[in-house]
């Protein structure tokens, strides 16, 4: 049959033969390949365990048309992981038993109990810390080294980067920073409205949404919109040219990785960042606006006229200054853990984890920083 | 009738205006190591993936162990898979598993086997290809190149497949090392019976290997033959593939050790 096709193989098959005054002979038979043996492998190992006790008997492998390594192993494992004695099988066959003899699985050693485990996994875990703060601070430094050489050579500040840079940045994220601040905006001026109506003190919402918006949520809604979209990006991005060996090519063509990929990436965040805060502010406001009116009765003209006088204009500016930081801190972040992948896709989708949730704890941190130190300022 | 593996017929690619290949029809035949060489560009490694199912032809029909790959029997296609094993050109191997798990993977999916057989087929399978048992633990990342192709081909090979495709499988490998994949690849093609389909640039490795080449230019199949048989013809990119100083080389040294060989 030339045109044998393994489906139409006879499946694999253990007989025992008895023969008058001659030796039992166990004679096998089918298809011992990988697929002949799928379905017929619970049967047939406690029957082939079973023979394999009786000692004295023949076994025949050749009327077997098709052996394969998986067919071979469950016969070696079978006979106890030695070639059987009393064996005929065709000659064809006989290299399928060569690579079977392997060491069987070394008993896994019981990890010795460390009685300090907690210590030293708690020592492991602050040293991971400290080695990220030392590479950060380092990365930092070579940026103000650069921004140094730009200010004395200013021909060679990278304008392109820059721009591109504010336009991914900033530019593309104008759409779902207005969706999330017009929907924040309309869900906490209805809230407010519902306790101020209580008390009949309507006006105070302008204080309200004024400050909270354009001081604290404004800036921190944005941050942490931008550290998820572009802080995620930059360090995939970094990574992917990490993985690719772009990274390498351009130290080798001596093109300063900090001054062409992570100063550009700085500055353009340290740029679009207060943009979006303003934008973010101001489509929360009106979002406010919208609900304050629909909840209270209180006009647009008058909300936008006693907006100047209930919200000090410092406020505004120390919220533009925190996106300013913000900006700052999430690029150096997300380029930090960009620069700290290694060549491989898991490396990559860790480092890319840890780089959006790092940037939006260290923004929330700053800010808590920011509310303390400017208590006195911006607010009457 | 030809005992065919892999039959395509009428194959049509297009990439939007770009004509890869025109009308091309092909025989692989059980048993045989079959290589398609070609220039760059001229869709071999697109007619691997079209002869794995990968990528769909524009028009035309592949046939692997008689079964259409684009005639939608999902069932049958699912069980075409586990008869054929791919050695992709960069190994290909999950990075996020083990070595060991790597290989394990297909025969775990099979849901059939119980782990300590596993254990022995990949071992086993990981020895066939001269990796030590002490590298299964570790991670893709820690390994050089040619280790990597060694375990992808291991993992090719776990569910013990008929057919056997390899895509550049000595590209990137020193020549010792690529050497030694040849004569691995050569004894594993002995052992299993397995037939082979293998796009190669590699002279040494097409010399040394290949029972038939299929030359691919100027969209078509120009030839499909024995190594003699092409290097007979006097198409200017077989002239130029073959007859430059480097394929002259390998071809010389082939002549040689046949000589050697007829001699004793």
């Amino acid at each position: 049959m030339p045109h044998a096709i393994p489906e139409a193989l006879p499946a694999p098959e253990v007989r025992l033969v008895t023969t008058p005054g001659r030796a039992r002979c166990f004679e096998l038979s089918g298809a011992w390949n990988l697929r002949g043996l799928e379905s017929r492998l619970a049967e047939l190992t406690p029957r082939l365990a079973e023979y394999v006790t009786d000692n004295g008997a023949v076994w025949d492998l050749r009327g077997i048309d098709v052996l394969d390594h998986a067919g071979a192993m469950v016969l070696w494992r079978a006979w106890g992981r030695r070639r059987i004695p009393n064996l005929t099988l065709k000659s064809e066959h006989e290299a399928v038993f060569h690579h079977l003899d392997i060491p069987p699985e070394p008993v896994a050693a019981g990890a010795a109990h460390d009685p300090l485990w907690l210590v030293v996994k708690v020592g492991r875990k602050v040293m991971r810390v400290l080695d990220h703060l030392a590479t950060m601070v380092a990365v930092l430094g070579q940026v103000v080294l650069d921004a140094i050489y730009l200010v004395r050579q200013p021909a060679r500040i990278p304008w392109r980067e820059i721009s591109s840079n504010i336009y991914r940045t900033g530019t593309q994220a104008l759409g779902i920073t207005a969706l999330v601040g017009f929907l924040v905006g309309v869900v906490l001026s209805y809230l407010s409205a519902q306790q101020l109506k209580i008390f009949g003190a309507d006006a105070f919402i302008i204080n309200i949404l004024g400050i909270s918006v354009i001081r604290e949520l404004g800036p921190v809604l944005a941050a942490i919109l931008i550290a998820g979209r572009s802080g995620s990006a930059i360090t995939a991005q970094l990574g992917v040219m990490r993985v690719t060996q772009e990274l390498d090519a351009m130290e080798v063509m001596g093109i300063p990785q900090t001054l062409r990929l992570i100063l550009p990436k700085m500055l353009a965040l340290a740029i679009s960042m207060p943009l979006i805060v303003l934008w973010t502010n101001a489509i929360a406001l009106i979002g406010g606006m919208v609900s304050a009116q629909a909840e209270l009765g209180i006009g647009y003209t008058y909300f936008l006229s006693n907006l100047p006088d209930a919200v000090p204009i410092a406020n505004l500016w120390l919220g533009l200054g925190k996106g300013v930081v913000f900006g700052f801190l999430i690029a150096l972040v997300a380029c930090h853990f960009g620069l700290r992948i290694e060549p491989n896709t898991e490396s990559l989708g860790i480092g890319t984890t840890n780089s959006v949730v790092t940037s939006i704890t260290v923004v929330i941190i700053v800010d808590a920083v920011f509310a303390i130190m400017f208590k006195d300022i911006g607010i009457s | 009738m030809e005992d065919c593996i892999i039959e395509v017929k009428g194959l049509w690619t297009q990439f939007g205006e770009n004509v890869v290949h025109r009308n091309i029809d092909l025989c692989v035949r059980r048993g045989e190591i079959m290589s398609l060489v070609g220039g760059s560009g001229s869709g071999k490694t697109t007619m691997l993936r079209q002869m794995l199912g990968l990528e769909r032809p524009a028009r035309g029909e592949v046939r692997v162990f008689g079964v259409s790959l684009h005639g939608g029997d999902s069932g049958q296609l699912h069980k075409l898979r586990d008869r054929w094993g791919m050695l992709f050109q960069e190994g290909a191997l999950f990075s996020a598993l083990t070595v060991f798990d790597n290989v394990a993977l297909p025969l775990r999916e099979l849901r059939l086997l119980d782990e300590e057989l596993i254990h022995d087929l990949v071992i086993m399978k990981l020895d066939m290809v001269g990796i030590e048992p002490r590298h299964a633990s570790k991670m893709p990342a820690e390994l050089s190149g040619g280790m990597v192709k060694r375990i992808a081909l291991a993992r090719a090979l776990a569910l013990e497949p008929e057919l056997l495709f390899l895509d550049e499988p000595t590209a990137g490998l020193d020549p010792d090392r690529s050497e030694s994949f040849v004569t691995l690849i050569k004894e594993l093609h002995r052992e299993l019976n397995l037939t082979v389909v293998m796009v190669t640039h590699d002279l040494d490795t097409l010399v040394a290997l290949s029972d038939r080449v299929a030359v691919l230019c100027d969209q078509r199949l120009e030839i499909v033959g024995t190594l003699d048989e092409v290097v007979a013809n006097k198409h200017p990119f077989i002239c130029n593939f073959f007859m430059g100083e480097r394929g002259r080389r390998a071809l010389e040294a082939v002549k040689a050790i046949k000589d050697i060989v007829s001699m004793t």
